[in-house]
């Protein structure tokens, strides 16, 4: 399945300054793979050490959060538009324990 | 931390910058900052405008800001519609230094400009610009200019 992957202004310095990038996939994670496979400077900012997605790391099939999907193992179509979209968080001091930057 | 990058801003939203963070104290305030960058010719991003956002951390607003993806969305779309570009985002640490926290760090995005203002017992003091480097291993400083201009906060509430 051919589907566009848009990348936040943050991430194009890292992705050919490209806007968008068409990628074959089953799976937002085959997505997302395919993505961080051919701009592999991408990979450490999407995803911790841990191999999961950062927490402020949103990501969006056709404006749905696949959060409330099946999380990366949602399947893609045809046509389909996956987005990249970030949440910014901070703060002065130590972790409370009771962080989300979602 | 190196210098490597400036930021202009005029005073008038500076002062604006410096006033969401009084305003808001005890709790962290935060907005983004949208602009013109040249950085990657000239090492120069201009501030033209900033707005103001309602810090939507609710268990720890005092040492914790959090903007959603629908804020950045909103942020975004209102930059395209203006024809400028979001550049980046400021908060206030209250009654702390206006150098990035860890927790700053851990959650930071690269390219965005990251201003800090400090505001102890109310007052705002110092104000820093950062910028995350590329293997998020710490920020560099970002000299922040001050000019004159008179430029606009803006709401999108």
């Amino acid at each position: 399945m051919a589907v566009k992957v848009m990348i936040p202004t943050p991430l194009r310095a890292y992705a050919d300054k490209q806007e968008t990038a068409e990628v074959d996939a089953t799976t937002v994670a085959e997505a997302l793979s395919a993505l961080t496979g051919r701009f592999g400077d991408l990979r450490k900012h999407l995803y911790g050490e841990n191999g999961k997605l950062r927490s402020f790391v949103n990501v969006y099939l056709n404006d749905e959060d696949i959060r409330y999907l099946e999380k990366e193992s949602t399947h893609v179509n045809d046509g389909d538009v996956i987005s990249i979209v970030p949440s910014i968080a901070g703060g002065s001091s130590a972790s409370t324990g009771r962080e989300s930057a979602r | 931390m190196d210098q490597k990058s400036t930021i202009r801003i005029s005073k008038a939203l500076e002062e604006a910058i410096r006033a969401h963070g009084q305003q808001t104290y005890p709790n962290e305030c935060c907005g983004a900052l949208l602009g013109r960058d040249s950085s990657s010719l000239t090492g120069e991003r201009e501030i033209t405008e900033i707005l103001p956002l309602k810090n939507q951390h609710e268990d720890s607003p005092r040492n914790r800001f959090i903007l959603t993806p629908g804020d950045v969305r909103e942020a975004e779309t209102y930059s395209k519609r203006s024809g400028v570009e979001l550049l980046g985002w400021y908060h206030s640490h209250p009654d702390a230094s206006a150098r990035p926290s860890e927790f700053d760090r851990e959650h930071a995005w690269p390219w965005y400009s990251y201003v800090i203002v400090s505001v102890k017992a109310g007052c705002a003091e110092e104000m820093n610009s950062w910028r995350l480097v590329d293997d998020r291993s710490r920020y560099d400083s970002e000299k922040i200019e001050i000019n004159d201009r008179a430029e606009a906060t803006k709401s999108i509430g």
